[in-house]
């Protein structure tokens, strides 16, 4: 396969990641290089089988439904870039 | 005191519980020696000799009120990447450069209850996304062994300090072979354990599926002492196994006789340095003395792990780091247009090179269109490949081979060539992929390059007592495992 | 408006009453100060992972079994992965491919009593997002996760409605099932029950379904109804004109009553599903699903008819009474308070449902409680009081001004009087003073009697029992 600026242009967007025009060119490489590794995979026939994810069978374990925390939040927004009146303040968002 | 700075963990733990030395003396020692050769190493990214004695002096504190627990006093150094409530935890990355953890980790914790007093956080790639320690933002660490060559990775740090003796023991994690190809770079024993032994919580996720905790150390039966005091059922995690406790050194003492090792032949062709398959061969002599037999075996499917790999691992890894998005906690860029914007500075600053490169694979491949031809055919190589393995103990016990096709290389030997740079994790990533446990002990140098050679064993899921019990018997009857860098 | 066929599908978020959330231990609790119901996982912060609650898997499996759906006994949750400010993973954790309850339906009656069935696509397990306020501070959003991991279901019914009428029907009927269940709260007000209206046109005939715009996040009835009229006008004007709908996300705009689109996202449609790696899949064991068949509440299907058979009410009364569970709870204690059964659905849909409506309260805020109703009917059956009489006692009790019917007639003297020489003396006094009448009567206009009838229950202040007055004068008369 191979990518087109666009793609890796749509890809960044999607990804929300910032790639400037210049970047565009080497990245692109990069990634069509990984893509000629990852195409490897396609010739194989996997027509009927269930795909995996982990290795034994799990199945979702289920809490009882009980209210065990408590407020942190002086705690968990001292990390925050930006925070007021109890909020994560962020830029202005427009709908 | 005089403390020798190679003592295993078993032998720590014994001088502890005679009382020949102390936690806090102990963490003085380790802290003196890590901060002075951490400026060479680089294997730190964090140290805090207050909380560290502190912590030691709690144990010590235990210890005189009668408290047994097994691993009393015993210092460990964590992989940068488990949170410790109020410490810095960076995960390698310029995005988490100032983010104090506000919980701790299950694994952590775990430790903690069980004695262990923790030294500091250790280097690592950034999100754990890289084979030799080169992506991570504060540096890369140095090979002990060759301060011109890398440490291995994503857990070079973890792999540093215990081979410089830093610290006895040391967590990493592994999600295609982090903990193994350091382990044999650095000339140590490292265990991946079966997926869902080790609680992920608090532990910052790279590939949700194929992530697992595992130890460090000089030896095996350290690492089954450490597996005791990690592992264990934890509700936080849906994906933790809720079984009963084990102790993994239980049958580090027995006899090998019996014990049937398949030979891959997949991992024994081509590419593999000749000075590797030599020490591996050589190794394997030394298991049928013991008493093992060998029969080759086949995993034909093997050969997909790793473009299967960087499909699973990047689709993963590209949703599980939307989270960094400069909102709530983390790196903010200082100018943006709008909110979007503000995402898009962040993140770009924030994350390095390979870390964009596999959030951009991911989102590549789970984007509209192309999730069955990736994501899906990913899975169903999965499902092949761990039938392969299944096929394979029809017929052995373990299944044994080198760890990497080479060893620690130079620095920016393969970073420009990301390609180059995956095919390193060849024989380990087919063990996350399906979740089974997999380790890797010292078995040699090779004669060609002089560096290190590690034996890999896979084992059937929840193997672990009888992987370690054959790395043991094997450390017993050799020295590899013994030889320590002159620092 | 006839040559348009209107289509009209809904997908309504209803969040259960779980105490916790669907993946934290966090308090779901309505109203706290931002942020302080928000643990490591609802902020996702770095190494936490979500936690299912059993709680919002039953409810879930109890919604499916209450429409007759099948109940997926393996299901899988997926992430919806895109950037928000209140979607702090960056993405949403859903189910996709395999929702737990997948078909089955609910029959909604209409105004003039005809019932229509209405085929669910599917009900699915999934988060809440957190809410943003826009106007608290200068060129910032703030962003509370409060409610970010509120377990909800969202119900999808296939695109069967033919008009807004039956929208608010079917809308209004689930809300009245989600909360026989007792699975929602179902305050509207508070965002516990949501609906996103997918609304198209299409010339009458056309198989072919029209380009549909979903209006999104409508909180009230009212709202709803007038989003959907506005939105058919306003799709019917512009393909009229020749111009094409576009399918769009449009927001309804209570002050103005007109909907509007909202700013497109160009990648809005590339949500990168893939299935949770932190979720094993979610099986509901036959075990499970036994317990909750047994501990089912009587649905409104069952009540329905049970209202017809045991106490004979019209198909359409019981419909009504058994829809919501208030309102059936209502009707039973007034019925178990030893009152006639079609007496008291006359007086719940009629009287107190005028009441009601005219102050905008609920039946569970209805100041006359079904024992006081059921009062005012025993007064009116054992002819203490006439029907007349028994609307000023309700309106009195309404009102507060006394605790029971009883009272209201003591303090009042509203009693009926049925002393036949009672009545005797005021049909005398009234008779003396209507010449008149009495002519007209006799020379057959039968209004003529009525008139003298009006008169003597005026006289009697409406307490004279008027049966015993018509038959006296007659006699008087005669």
């Amino acid at each position: 396969m191979s990518l087109s600026a666009q793609d890796i242009e749509r890809i960044a967007h999607l990804a929300r990641i910032r790639v400037t025009p210049d970047e565009v060119g080497q990245v692109q490489a990069k990634l069509e290089g990984i893509f000629k590794l990852i195409d490897d995979m396609q010739s194989v026939n996997t027509k009927g089988v269930e795909p995996m994810s982990h290795g034994l069978d799990m199945v979702l374990r289920l809490r009882d439904d009980v209210v065990t925390e408590s407020n942190q939040r002086e705690k968990f927004q001292s990390n925050a870039p930006e925070a007021a009146e109890g909020y994560f303040l962020v830029p202005k968002v427009i709908e | 005191m005089s403390w020798n700075t190679f003592t295993t963990v078993a032998e720590t733990k014994k001088a502890l519980d005679s009382k020949q030395v102390s936690a806090v003396e102990l963490a003085q020692h380790y802290l003196s020696r890590a901060l002075s050769l951490n400026k060479s190493l680089n294997a730190f990214i964090t140290i805090d000799s207050e909380r560290t004695i502190s912590e030691a002096q709690a144990q010590d504190n235990r210890r005189s009120k009668g408290d047994v627990a097994p691993l009393l006093g015993v210092p460990i150094a964590h992989k940068d990447i488990y949170l410790i409530d109020g410490w810095r935890t960076t995960c390698g990355s310029k995005m988490l450069e100032n983010f104090i953890a506000p919980y701790t980790s299950t694994v952590v914790q775990n430790m903690a209850n069980a004695g262990m007093v923790t030294l500091g956080k250790l280097n690592m790639d950034e999100f754990a996304m890289g084979s030799s320690n080169e992506t991570s933002y504060f540096g890369p660490v140095k090979n002990p062994w060759d301060l011109s060559r890398v440490p291995g990775g994503s857990s070079g740090g973890s792999a540093a300090s215990v081979a410089a003796g830093l610290t006895p023991a040391s967590t990493g994690t592994d999600t295609g072979g982090s903990i193994r190809q350091p382990a044999m770079f650095c000339n140590l024993t490292g265990l991946k354990p079966t997926y869902g032994i080790c609680s992920r919580y608090g532990i910052i996720a790279f590939a949700s599926s194929l992530d697992q905790a595992g130890p460090f150390a000089q030896t095996a039966e350290d690492c089954a002492l450490l597996l005791n005091a990690m592992a264990g059922f934890d509700p936080h995690d849906a994906t933790s196994l809720d079984r009963p406790k084990e102790d993994y050194t239980r049958d580090l003492a027995k006899p090998l006789k019996g014990l049937r090792i398949g030979l891959p032949k997949e991992f024994f062709g081509e590419g593999v340095a000749s000075g590797i398959a030599k020490a591996v061969e050589d190794a394997l002599d030394v298991y049928r003395k013991l008493g093992a037999t060998t029969v080759e075996v086949s995993l034909p499917n093997v050969k997909y792990s790793v473009p299967a790999y960087y499909v699973v691992a990047p689709a993963e890894a590209s949703s599980n780091l939307s989270r960094f998005d400069g909102a709530r906690f983390g790196h903010r860029a200082k100018e943006y247009d709008d909110i979007i914007d503000m995402y898009k500075r962040s993140r770009a600053e924030g994350f390095g090179a390979e870390v964009k490169r596999r959030i951009l694979i991911g989102t590549y491949v789970l984007s509209h269109g192309y999730y069955d031809a990736y994501y899906l055919q990913a899975g169903k190589l999965r499902r092949l490949i761990a039938e392969d393995f299944k096929k394979a103990y029809e017929v052995c016990d373990v299944v044994m081979g080198p760890t990497a096709p080479e060893g620690a290389f130079q620095f920016g030997a393969k970073s420009d060539d990301p390609v180059k740079m995956y095919l390193n994790d060849i024989f380990t990533i087919c063990a996350n992929l399906t979740g089974q446990p997999a380790m890797s002990h010292p078995c040699g140098v090779d004669k060609d390059t002089g560096q290190f050679v590690g034996m890999h064993i896979i084992g059937n899921y929840l193997d672990e007592a009888r992987m370690l019990n054959a790395a043991h018997q094997y450390q017993l009857a050799t020295e590899w495992h013994k030889a320590h860098p002159a620092l | 408006m006839s040559q348009w066929e209107i289509v009209i599908g809904l997908e309504t978020h209803v969040q259960l009453t779980t105490a916790s959330k669907i993946f934290s231990g966090s308090s779901t609790a309505f109203g706290a100060a931002p942020n302080t119901q928000a643990s490591v996982v609802d902020l996702a912060m770095p190494g936490a992972l979500p936690v299912m609650n059993k709680g919002a898997a039953e409810r879930a499996v109890k919604f499916g079994l209450a429409i007759g759906a099948k109940i997926n006994q393996r299901s899988i949750f997926a992430r919806k992965n895109y950037f928000y400010p209140d979607l702090p993973k960056g993405y949403q954790i859903s189910q996709y491919e395999t929702p737990i309850v997948e078909g089955g339906g609910l029959t909604i009656t209409l105004d003039d009593g005809t019932t229509k069935f209405i085929e669910l696509t599917r009900a699915h397990l999934e988060e809440d997002a957190g809410k943003s306020v826009h106007d608290q501070f200068d060129n910032a959003s703030g962003v509370d996760l409060n409610r970010a991991g509120t377990p909800l279901l969202e119900i999808v019914t296939e695109p069967v409605m033919r008009s807004g009428k039956e929208a608010i029907a079917y809308a209004k009927a689930l809300h009245g099932l989600v909360r026989y269940l007792d699975i929602c709260d179902g305050n509207m007000q508070e965002g516990s029950f949501r609906c996103d209206v997918n609304v198209s046109v299409r010339p009458m005939g056309q198989k072919e379904f029209g380009t549909r715009r979903e209006i999104k996040n409508l909180n009230s009835f009212k709202f709803m109804q007038q989003a959907i009229d506005y939105e058919v006008r306003w799709q019917i004007e512009q393909i009229e004109d020749g111009k094409k709908i576009v399918q769009a996300t449009v927001l309804f705009n209570p002050d103005t009553g007109e909907t509007r689109a909202m700013r497109t996202k160009e990648d809005a449609m590339d949500y990168r599903y893939f299935p949770d790696p932190d979720l094993p899949p979610l099986v509901v064991t036959d075990a499970m699903l036994a317990k909750i068949k047994n501990e089912m509440p009587e649905l409104p299907e069952a009540k329905c008819a049970r209202y017809t058979s045991e106490f004979k009410l019209s198909e359409y009364d019981a419909r009504l009474l058994s829809q919501d569970r208030a309102t059936s709870e209502y009707f039973e204690a007034a019925v178990a308070a030893k009152a006639d059964p079609k007496l008291v659905a006359n007086w719940m849909l009629g009287e107190l449902s005028a009441a009601l409506n005219r102050e905008e309260k609920s039946i569970e805020e209805s100041p006359v409680s079904a024992h006081q109703l059921a009062g005012v009917i025993a007064r009116i059956g054992d002819a203490t009081i006439s029907n007349k009489i028994a609307k000023t006692v309700f309106e009195a009790l309404w009102s507060g001004e006394a605790k029971s019917a009883d009272e209201v007639i003591e303090a009042k003297g509203l009693k009926q009087i049925s002393d036949v020489g009672a009545i005797e003396k005021i049909v005398d006094e009234v008779l003396a003073k209507s010449a008149a009448q009495i002519a007209d009567y006799k020379s057959g206009k039968e209004k003529a009697l009525m008139s003298i009838v009006g008169m003597v229950m005026k006289a009697s202040a409406g307490k004279a029992n008027p049966a015993q007055v018509n038959e006296i004068i007659k006699k008087k008369l005669s």
